[in-house]
């Protein structure tokens, strides 16, 4: 099993057209994920490299069975095509663009949390990778494995370093979900960490987080409370100054609210193992992944 | 983006918030000339983007032309916390009957703005809400529906305002929040929002921030400036669309992914060395974008070795290896670089460094091992320049 994205996902990409767009799609296509089909408004009609293109949601799911979306349009027309596709019930949409307005977010968060019927992974996110069954987004599947381990992260290159040593180590992953670096994810931590307590090809959980917010300080409470599997944290931006954006937009420390020191206090005091480098965080995951064959 | 008070005041005129009648000037001409167009008594206020002016001697009344001029004099030019004023906002003296606290911040926690209100204004509103929580009322705005009026008379009624002023202070929140969504702030914040004698509600100070993202649908806010904030080396990032932030350490860092740069830095430090600055090159860097980066990251003269920490997803390796080769051949820089290639044809890009045979380019293979390399070589750039 994995989570979120499977053998069953039938994706259609908003964006298809564009450059970016047209380059990672194909690239998902190749890794074996169903892309049925495309929107841009004004080409419906044309097709890329024979994956049809239409010029509304709504006409894509009618036609082809759509169920998952990937957003890939500039951040001016981002938020109306997430609205878009959930209107057209797409249940999955994986937004990539960064660089969407904060209250564009706000707005879309709240629409899509009112109507229950859509999941938002994102915006600002590299996606989703299910190993040997699925990529929708624009993680490079290469240094991925199939495997036991689940990762959620607020940050793309992060994740893949982290995976890199996991993988060197000889452990793959169930999935890996990109929540993305803004200020209103569409997912946060704690939905995803459900998702994988649940999920019996999962027997580990790696989260990467960084400076801003509180998630990392909610999901520490969700794990303590409602996660029994093991978990271990990698958290950015232990030298970050307050006030300024590291990068993400959501990446910034608010006066005293949403250092790396606080995050990783809230996580170790709940039992959670945090890693000072990426690397560490693979080698205390797969330290405890030994444990746990042993023990069997 | 943060607005200086003036920029902020602006706005809220804009936007119907009252404010005290003002005007900006840069000289100690124009500060007199505004003086005479605002009346006297005047407060002299220096435009710097942070908390503690006032005791710092950056506010002060004036009664006469004189005054004005001496307390211009004095103020343009000031050092506050490490700010450099530039620039006066002059504003007509208020009488104070009541000081209150009011603002709209966007509350990523819940999703959904958050408005405030207190009659503990006049002070660090951080300390009033950890020494006196239930002295601020609060109350989340659903943001599909927006600002309805029984919002405004709730929180003026919790909050305890006198009760004649219950009425406008409702109505300064709903044009303060009208002023968040429209003009997509993410901190919209009056400290202090002032009653008169005479009864009336004004704004004091203004505290705003807009969201850098959304700037592209407001051309006026994004011509506002802030020249005791601006950095050389952060404006030359900005021209050429990287992503920087100038920090005060001296060894330079180039990453791609801002969570891996942020974690670069993290593992320097770990190393025992101080980061000069975060650059996140971004996804797909091509060579000119690699090339306009290490001319960014050398121009900040603190800079005594630089380390490239590349995992190559979508980057690739030898299109990083190629923007570094043409940056040595373009601006020959003279201090030491550690260059770690990890991912998507790493071993191309390492191929590439190697034939160059750049002077003092040294290659490691992992994250950790080139923190400790540069910090090592940053650390033997001092004793050098000491030495010298």
């Amino acid at each position: 099993m994995s989570i979120l994205i499977d053998a069953g996902t039938r994706l259609c990409v908003s964006g298809i057209t564009g450059r970016e767009g047209t380059f990672h799609t194909l690239r998902n296509r190749d890794y074996g994920t169903q892309v049925v089909s495309g929107v841009t408004p004004g080409k419906g009609g044309q097709d890329v490299d024979g994956i049809p293109v239409f010029n509304t949601f709504q006409e894509a799911v009618r036609q082809t069975g759509a169920n998952t979306a990937m957003i890939f349009v500039p951040p001016r027309f981002a938020a109306d095509s997430i609205l878009e596709a959930e209107d057209a019930g797409i249940e999955l949409i994986v937004a990539i663009t960064e660089g969407i307005p904060a209250h564009d977010e706000l707005r879309v968060f709240n629409a899509l949390k009112a109507h229950g019927r859509s999941r938002l992974i994102g915006p600002n996110c590299p996606g989703i990778l299910s190993p040997g069954k699925a990529n929708v987004g624009i993680i490079p599947a290469a240094f991925f494995s199939e495997g036991n381990v689940g990762v959620v992260s607020r940050s793309g290159t992060l994740t893949y370093q982290i995976g890199n040593v996991l993988a060197q180590s000889g452990f793959g992953n169930s999935t890996i979900v990109g929540i993305g670096g803004d200020p209103v994810p569409g997912t946060d931590f704690i939905d995803v960490l459900a998702m994988f307590e649940a999920d019996p090809e999962t027997e580990l959980i790696v989260i990467c987080g960084e400076i801003g917010g509180d998630a990392e300080e909610r999901a520490a409470e969700y794990i303590a409370e409602h996660v029994s599997k093991p978990v271990v944290a990698y958290i950015a931006g232990f030298t970050a100054p307050p006030g300024k954006t590291m990068g993400h937009a959501g990446a910034i420390v608010s006066g005293s609210r949403g250092t790396a020191r606080a995050k990783a206090q809230a996580l170790e005091s709940r039992g959670v193992r945090v890693g000072r480098t990426p690397t560490q965080v693979a080698e205390l995951a797969a330290s405890l992944l030994r444990e746990g064959a042993a023990a069997r | 983006m943060d607005l200086l008070e003036y920029q902020g005041k602006q706005l809220f005129a804009r936007h119907g918030v009252p404010v005290p009648p003002g005007r900006h000037a840069l000289t100690m001409e124009e500060a007199e000339a505004a003086a005479d167009e605002v009346g006297f008594p005047c407060v002299v206020k220096a435009q710097v983007q942070i908390g503690g002016r006032g005791k710092a001697g950056g506010i002060k009344v004036a009664q006469s032309r004189d005054e004005v001029r001496e307390h211009a004099q004095a103020i343009l030019g000031m050092d506050i916390r490490g700010l450099t004023v530039h620039e006066l906002w002059i504003e007509a003296a208020s009488e104070i009957a009541a000081e209150y606290y009011a603002s709209v911040v966007f509350d990523r926690s819940a999703k959904a703005p958050l408005l405030m209100l207190s009659t503990k204004g006049g002070m660090d509103i951080e300390q009033v809400a950890e020494e006196d929580p239930e002295a601020i009322a609060r109350l989340h705005v659903d943001p599909l529906l927006g600002f309805q009026e029984f919002h405004g008379r709730r929180l003026a009624f919790e909050a305890g305002v006198d009760d004649d002023v219950v009425r406008p202070v409702g109505a300064m929140l709903a044009k303060l929040y009208d002023l968040f969504v429209a003009e997509e702030a993410t901190l919209v914040e009056v400290n202090p929002l002032i009653v008169t004698p005479e009864r009336e509600v004004k704004a004091l100070d203004a505290k705003i921030t807009l969201d850098d993202n959304a700037l592209f649908r407001h051309p006026d806010n994004s011509e506002l400036r802030d020249p005791s904030r601006e950095d050389a080396q952060e404006r030359m990032a900005k021209e050429r669309g990287l992503t920087y932030v100038k920090l005060d350490g001296d060894i330079g860092i180039l990453g791609n992914g801002a969570g891996l740069v942020m974690s670069t830095l993290d593992v320097v430090a770990e190393a025992g060395g101080a980061p000069a600055n975060f650059l996140d090159a971004g996804g797909g860097s091509k060579a000119e974008a690699i090339t306009s980066a290490v001319e960014v990251i050398l121009s900040d003269p603190k800079v005594k070795a630089v380390l490239f920490n590349i995992f190559g997803g979508i980057t690739r390796c030898d299109e990083v290896a190629r923007g570094l080769i043409e940056a040595f051949h373009q601006i020959n820089p003279q201090v030491p670089f550690v260059v770690r290639l990890d991912g998507t044809n790493d071993e191309e890009g390492r191929r590439l460094l190697a034939e160059a045979n750049l002077p003092n380019v040294h290659t490691e293979s992992t994250m950790d091992g080139a923190a400790a390399r540069v910090v090592a070589l940053a650390a033997q750039g001092s004793r050098t320049v000491s030495a010298a």
